[in-house]
């Protein structure tokens, strides 16, 4: 390891480090702005610059790589004159419009300034102004404040994979712009407005919204898909007015998908706020006791195999828990998590987990995707391939529908018939998949949400068996969940118990008049005009297609108005956290549940969160480890007859897949932007 | 002064024919198998021993960079020639494509062997349109003669050149930004380390030389580096084309001796200074991007890189502008500023901000529409900017202001002082 001595002190760091980095680990605070760890180095701020022995003039630190016996001095007074010197350059042409900009109070140029700055300017001549761009509805752009760091162009060419922005022009008049003055058409795109060290990259739904100080700041996961990126909600008084991404290697990294960052919006449209009842066929407003009561008269003498339950796909494993306690009570086997009727099997873990982890994947070198569309359903899982191909030349193999995923996929079929022939080393790619020294399989709803799925599962066992992809030190066999619950409930059980019915075969009992009472749990992906006459309980936080149906509302939590406990699709439990009041009469889900049940004379007893969690635990030990992946055993799972049907991909808007994301104002400008970029417009529209 | 037959370019002017015939006529392409089948090592300390200097501005040693290039390996080497002559003054190059390509090729071959490099590339600057005409034909010549392509001039060597044109940014005729503009990137210079011997075109090694440094290597080679070493002064040998435009009665290029005096070169080569010698106001002698030196320094002046830099100048490109009496010696340097604001790439904080803040106050000092104050303001301003880039474009663009405060002190004073009594004594329409 090199040693090298800064400001006087020795010090060893690993080999290949910057001085940058090595005067951080020596404790010494080194400001900047272009340089960012996720990103290339581009060393144009200059803010950096230390003085190292024998040069003869200063560097920039974050672009020289270490050496044995440097010597660099931090403290100096050229140390000094220069970061001075670069801060009254930034500053020259910089607006100092703080007082308007979003950006004030948490913006990299104020905070230096205030180490760096001089406190009054020497430039007496006009100010550059430059023309603002149009990015799309997510990002407001001011662009005289930008200081061309160009961590945005960096982010977009990178990481997004989507090389649409660029420095145009030179000296004075460069610009950062989009070329084509077009949307940033990427699923991460709002991250540029993180990573913008100024005010020049805002949130465009956040403009003008709050200051940093007023929000109270609570830290959560992220439900809208099944990664669990780690999020700060801000929250001021009862009003979510932004989420953004938390620090957490394993999973997101530092970045967040545009959904989980702006659907925001949607938990303050459409929302239940107090329980309902249907009478005379219109949903009337009623107290917590009326609706109870209604439910209490309706469900009071029903058999238990004529009652059922189905959770959604936000459900915090709390919620899910108490309810499948209570069907227990009420003696029903009928209870299901999986809306779409993916034939996932709820006895083996390992059939149902990302098994690889998310971090793992980056070190993969081929790839099979089956029957998913990452980019749509899990933004920052796809982030991973994609860096797995800028670094280990991934190669990827898809199954399923042609698809743009920001590295170049082989695309081998569209259905089971090439999964089969790959496992059976009929196709080229398995001997790709075979040669690699760690390959992957990504399995996702798109070809398990079928009548086939048990069979798709285990060709696709078969497959990851045979190109040795699951060995003993790595396991590639992966599946790629859409809903942020479905790990969750499928480790808990709210799966169908002996005899009982699942998805499908609940809708066709409540259409044909063997179910009587339907429970949904947030449920809205399902068809429910199959419901017939049967009695629909709906308990949930948005007027969705669910609440449109049922004969009892009862209103629900967002996730950022409970503390609850989700599972992500690598199997890692973790917590969200409350940052704001449920709306209205709304209550924490599980407490809803708590109470029926005494209501209806079934108590399942618990008296607080903490109980719920024992109980979980005792359910399954996974729910004690929060936080880390628990690794599933590898036995066997999946068998029968593969159709011919090819897989159809479970997203077909990114931006509205949920009662929260489709209730927003902002996803719904989204759709119209980049879903639906294509579709023609009359004159009238908008 | 240079004997004749010490002249390497013998064709500077153009009164020969600049084709193949004419090239071995001149010696060009003479045996020159025999200078590639020398070793690299051989080459190298041919070089070092003629104590040539790289003759684009920086003086680097030409030998001690060649030296840098690793042995043969996996990746390949290559040769690049900055044919980007784009600073202000400088003309050159430009004689040398025109008059004389066949001297750069054969240049290309040797240096090429000396650093292991089978490929060069000729990076012309864009506006030199017939010269690169001239330089493709060349090409073709010599590829139709044996002496590029496989085997070389018979050697064994396999050399391949290719010529690439520019689009006219002076920022590319810096090394690393030519190389991004070679690769059909936006021309913005590169972060060293990585130095281009390391990782230079398409990731691979290469040197990146002048045009009349890779020039003069044959001729080093066959003369011996003793008999260059011997010509000019210690650490500044060898001769130099130099150019000589402004107020002189005949603006010219010549090659002459390094270290020969200022005065010796502009009244010899070029007819004496308009008007003369005593009419002289200051000279720049290296290029746009070098401070100026006023008349007197420049009656003893050695042009050389050591002799400048000791009066806080340097040699640059050796293009020589003189300036006499008439000339509005601040706006002079006021349009150098504003040719530096727009060739700035924009790339870096202190070059993209500073440039443009130089030449404002800059504009405002031809006017004297300023306070005696400023003038400190604008010399710090130049010093913020200078060892601070990412390239040398910011230094190059401070420079010339900190040469004309130096030395123009009092006649910006004047000027500001002029415009303050001026204006007052004005009488306002209201009164």
């Amino acid at each position: 390891m090199p040693k090298l001595t800064i400001d006087g002190t020795e010090i060893e760091v690993d080999a290949g480090l910057t001085v940058l980095q090595a005067c951080e680990l020596a404790g010494k605070e080194i400001p900047r702005f272009c340089y960012h760890e996720r990103l290339s180095i581009a060393g144009n701020c200059r803010m950096c610059l230390v003085e190292m022995e024998r040069a003869p003039k200063p560097i920039a630190s974050c672009a020289m790589p270490i050496g044995e016996g440097m010597v660099i001095r931090t403290d100096t007074d050229t140390v000094k004159k220069a970061r001075n010197g670069v801060m009254e350059f930034l500053l020259i042409n910089h607006p100092l419009d703080c007082p308007i900009c979003d950006q004030g109070g948490e913006c990299d140029l104020q905070d230096q300034a205030m180490a760096y700055g001089f406190d009054r300017s020497r430039y007496q001549e006009n100010k550059r102004a430059v023309e603002d761009k149009h990015m799309g509805p997510l990002i407001k752009t001011i662009m005289t404040r930008c200081i061309h760091c160009t961590r945005c162009v960096r982010f977009a060419t990178e990481v997004a994979g989507v090389p649409e922005l660029g420095l145009l022009g030179r000296g004075e008049k460069a610009e950062i712009t989009t070329y084509l003055e077009k949307s940033l058409d990427s699923e991460l795109s709002a991250n540029v407005i993180d990573l913008c060290p100024v005010g020049a990259l805002t949130s465009k739904p956040y403009a003008f919204v709050a200051r940093p100080w007023e929000l109270s700041k609570t830290e959560s996961v992220d439900v809208l898909d099944a990664v669990g990126s780690a999020i700060r909600v801000d929250a001021r008084g009862t009003e979510v007015l932004r989420i953004l991404p938390r620090l957490n290697e394993p999973v997101n990294e530092e970045w967040l998908s545009d959904k989980g960052r702006y659907a925001c919006d949607g938990l303050r449209r459409q929302r239940l706020d107090r329980p309902y009842v249907r009478r005379d066929g219109k949903l009337q407003p009623a107290s917590w006791d009326e609706a109870f009561a209604a439910i209490r008269d309706r469900v009071q003498g029903v058999q238990g195999s004529r009652i059922a339950a189905i959770a959604g796909d936000q459900c915090d494993a709390e919620s899910m828990l108490a309810l499948k306690e209570l069907m227990t009570r009420l003696g029903s086997p009928n209870v299901d998590c999986r809306q779409d009727g993916a034939k996932l099997n709820p006895a083996v873990r390992a059939s149902y987990l990302l098994n690889s982890t998310i971090a793992g994947l980056e070190d993969i070198d081929a790839v099979l995707l089956v029957g998913t569309n990452p980019r749509w359903e899990a933004p920052l899982v796809n982030t991973r391939l994609r860096k797995a191909w800028l670094h280990n030349g991934l190669r990827a193999g898809i199954i399923g529908q042609q698809l743009d995923l920001t590295y170049p996929a082989e695309y081998l079929g569209a259905g089971p018939d090439t999964l089969t022939a790959v496992a059976r080393s009929a196709h080229p790619f398995a001997d790709t998949l075979r040669q690699a020294d760690k390959a992957a399989i990504i399995v996702g709803m798109g070809a398990l949400a079928r009548p086939d799925g048990e069979a798709v599962l285990g060709t696709a066992r078969d497959l990851a068996q045979a190109v040795g992809a699951v060995r003993q030190d790595w396991n590639g066999f992966n599946i790629l969940h859409t809903a942020a619950a479905r790990v969750g409930a499928l480790d808990l059980g709210f799966v169908p118990g002996p005899s009982g019915r699942d998805t499908a075969q609940i809708l066709s009992g409540a259409s044909n008049g063997e179910i009587d009472v339907v429970y949904l749990l947030g449920a809205d992906e399902i068809h429910h005009s199959h419901f017939g006459k049967a009695f629909v309980i709906y308990q949930g936080h948005h007027g969705d297609a669910g609440a449109h149906r049922a004969d009892v509302i009862l209103p629900g939590a967002a996730y950022t108005e409970k503390n609850g406990t989700y599972v992500n699709t690598e199997g890692r439990v973790q917590l969200g956290r409350r940052a704001a009041q449920p709306v209205g009469d709304a209550r924490e889900d599980w407490t809803i549940i708590r109470a029926l049940s005494d209501v209806l004379g079934q108590s399942i007893g618990f008296a607080s969160l903490a109980d719920v969690r024992k109980r979980l635990v005792e359910v399954n030990p996974v729910f004690d480890e929060v936080g880390e992946v628990t690794g599933a055993e590898w036995t066997d799972f999946g068998g029968g007859q593969v159709t011919d049907a090819p897989f159809e991909l479970p997203i077909a808007n990114y931006y509205q897949t949920d009662p929260i994301s489709r209730a927003s104002e902002t996803m719904a400008a989204c759709t119209r932007d980049f879903a639906q970029a294509d579709t023609a417009r009359t004159g009238t529209d908008g | 002064m240079l004997k004749d037959q010490d002249r390497i370019f013998l064709n500077l002017y153009g009164q020969d024919d600049w084709r193949l015939a004419g090239a071995r006529r001149r010696g060009i392409w003479d045996n020159t198998a025999q200078l590639i089948q020398m070793s690299r090592e051989d080459i190298v300390a041919a070089i070092k021993e003629s104590g040539l200097r790289g003759r684009g501005g920086a003086g680097f040693p030409t030998g001690l960079k060649w030296s840098f290039m690793p042995p043969e390996g996996e990746r390949p080497s290559y040769l690049v020639v900055n044919a980007d002559e784009s600073e202000p003054g400088t003309c050159k190059d430009r004689e040398i494509l025109r008059y004389d390509p066949h001297v750069l090729l054969e240049g290309c071959v040797v240096a090429g062997r000396a650093m292991g490099a089978h490929t060069a590339y000729i990076y012309i600057r864009g506006e030199f349109y017939q010269e690169s005409e001239h330089l493709e034909a060349a090409v073709a010549e010599a590829y139709d003669a044996g002496l590029l392509g496989k085997n070389a001039c018979g050697s064994g060597w396999d050399f391949d050149i290719y010529v690439h044109r520019g689009a006219g940014a002076y920022i590319c005729g810096e090394e690393t930004a030519l190389l991004e503009s070679l690769e059909g990137k936006k021309g913005q210079p590169r972060l060293k380390p990585p130095f281009p011997a390391a990782v230079g075109v398409f990731g691979c090694p290469t040197t990146v030389n002048n045009v009349e440094t890779i020039a003069v290597a044959p001729t080093i080679l066959r003369r011996g580096g003793s008999w260059f070493a011997g010509l000019g002064r210690p650490n500044n040998t060898g001769t130099k084309v130099f150019c000589i435009s402004g107020h002189v009665n005949n603006p010219c290029n010549v090659e002459e001796e390094m270290g020969i005096p200022l005065r010796e070169l502009i009244e010899k080569h070029a007819g004496g200074v308009r008007g003369g010698w005593d009419n002289l106001l200051a000279v720049i002698p290296g290029g746009s991007s070098v401070p100026v030196l006023p008349k007197q320094i420049c009656d003893e002046q050695l042009m050389d890189f050591d002799s400048l830099r000791e009066v806080k100048s340097g040699l640059g490109t050796a293009a020589v502008i003189v300036m006499d009496k008439s000339t509005d010696i601040v706006e002079a340097i006021a349009r150098l500023s504003h040719f530096y604001m727009h060739e700035s790439c924009g790339q870096c904080t202190p070059c993209r901000e500073g440039t443009g803040w130089m030449y404002r106050v800059m504009q405002r000092m031809v006017r004297g529409d300023a306070e005696v104050e400023e003038i400190d303001l604008l010399e710090q301003v130049t010093y913020q900017v200078e060892g601070h880039t990412i390239c040398a474009l910011g230094d190059a663009a401070a420079w010339p202001i900190q040469g004309l405060i130096r030395h123009f002190r009092p006649e910006i004073e004047r000027r500001i002082l002029d415009r303050k009594t001026h204006s007052v004594s004005t009488p306002m329409a209201a009164e």
